[in-house]
């Protein structure tokens, strides 16, 4: 099979792999590693589809938007640990409530 | 060769799959985030073989070190003395209610509107959450199908944007066509981006969570490595940051190797002396944008559209954007790892 598509393949199974933990996860922390490597995902079916160029170099505006996808995730991660943070300290638990607070 | 390569795809793929799985299905949450880590690392791999260097450098730095960082510290900090026992809350319990397994170590700490709340009929729900997840399993499935076959019906070959860089690379200052989009073609998504990066320090320093007073002293081989290591990082960072004009490098990738001088430093128990953590330390925060944003307003002054630069000055003026934007990216990333605000003035 063509790289590109091997590689869009397993971006696509990455994103789902992402999806399911960050659904049946309760723990805020193993839901914000669901949701990276949901992001990953996304990088990779990207940069792969990026490498169609009948052996050219790549095309570099998806590896532009990677490059900034990867700090974009990397801020959003620090702040969902800092609210994970702040919701372990206000609740005890590193989980959010099914239930409303009273 | 080509086999070899085929062979080599296939198993980074199916390891990637592999370690994926593993992190997020861990019952030890440190273990997770350790599996989390070589994840990344083998995604600078992937990147490799996709030929986007770029990209590689970056997740090295940032998806596997940076984060990796991050998410220590907070496991760390979310409960120094049971965060083992927290990881191991199964996710799904056969009392079908995982609220109500704790490990031990946990259960004391739980505040009073947990205990007052109503316990839920446990076989019903036992069984609507078997079913839940036979669905979910079944709609995921078929999600992951149907990304499959679009992915699949796209045509094989597609150029997509490289022959419009391609034409105007000579025009944008820099040889480097993934630099010349972040900075030339596309900067308004980068000054966007340096947006984001700065309103993520907001968020953060905002939750104030209590500021750790650590006064913990390294130990020999941290503290021997840290001097050895940050002046190299602190050179690579400058290096990088040259080459990006005409090789894989950048402002992002110098930025995020300065970020990890910075952690390293503040793992070693530093901290920012408190002259220079009030107006210097902010002021150097915001460089990268301010520098960005009055590039754009004189650029729109002086009669050209948003980020339209020059050709006779691009080259000196992504060089001007790119070395204020590492320092900015850097410092921001360490703060980030600091997670509280430095404290400011002598008055506390």
């Amino acid at each position: 099979m063509n790289p590109a598509f091997l590689y869009a393949l397993v971006g696509v199974g990455l994103f789902t792999l992402g999806l399911y933990a960050l659904i049946v996860h309760a723990h805020l922390l193993r839901k914000i590693l669901a949701i990276n490597v949901m992001a990953s995902g996304v990088f990779l079916v990207l940069v792969a589809l990026a490498t169609r160029t009948q052996g050219a170099a790549p095309d570099p505006v998806p590896h532009a938007m990677v490059i900034t996808g990867i700090v974009v995730a990397v801020s959003a991660t620090a702040l969902a640990l800092a609210l994970m943070l702040r919701v372990r300290a206000e609740t005890g638990r590193a989980e959010l409530a099914e239930e409303p607070l009273e | 060769m080509t086999l070899l390569q085929s062979v080599f795809d296939a198993l980074l793929g199916f390891a990637l799959l592999w370690l994926a799985w593993q992190a997020l299905a861990s019952p030890d949450l440190f273990k997770g985030i350790v599996l989390f880590i070589a994840f990344g690392l083998l995604m600078a791999l992937a990147w490799v073989r996709l030929d986007a260097p770029d990209i590689a450098l970056a997740e090295a730095a940032i998806g596997a070190g940076l984060t990796g960082a991050l998410l220590l510290a907070a496991l760390a900090r979310l409960d120094k003395s049971s965060w083992r026992g927290f990881g191991r809350t199964p996710v799904r319990p056969p009392e079908g209610n995982n609220r109500d397994v704790i490990h031990p170590s946990k259960r004391d700490t739980k505040s009073a509107h947990e205990k007052t709340r109503k316990p839920k009929p446990i076989t019903e729900n036992g069984k609507g959450q078997a079913a839940f997840c036979g669905l979910l399993v079944v709609s995921l499935s078929a999600l992951a199908a149907g990304l499959g076959y679009a992915v699949l019906t796209l045509p094989s070959q597609a150029p997509g944007l490289s022959d419009s860089v391609a034409a105007s690379l000579e025009a944008s200052g820099v040889s480097n066509p993934v630099t010349a989009v972040l900075l030339n073609f596309r900067g308004y998504d980068t000054l966007l981006e340096l947006g984001v990066l700065l309103l993520a320090l907001f968020g953060v320093w905002s939750f104030g969570v209590v500021p750790e007073r650590r006064e913990s002293s390294p130990g020999p081989v941290l503290d021997r490595l840290s001097r050895l290591l940050i002046p190299w990082l602190i050179l690579v960072a400058g290096y990088l940051l040259w080459v990006g004009a005409h090789a894989p490098g950048g402002a992002f990738q110098a930025g995020s190797v300065l970020a990890a001088a910075g952690v390293l430093w503040l793992l070693t128990g530093w901290r920012l002396d408190t002259r220079f953590s009030g107006w210097p330390l902010r002021i150097i925060l915001v460089a990268g944008l301010g520098v960005f944003v009055v590039v754009a307003v004189v650029l729109i002054l002086m009669g050209g559209r948003l980020l339209e630069y020059p050709p006779s000055f691009a080259a000196a003026l992504i060089l001007l954007i790119e070395a204020a934007a590492t320092l900015s990216i850097g410092i921001t990333l360490a703060a980030l790892f600091l997670g509280s605000r430095p404290e400011t003035g002598p008055q506390r």
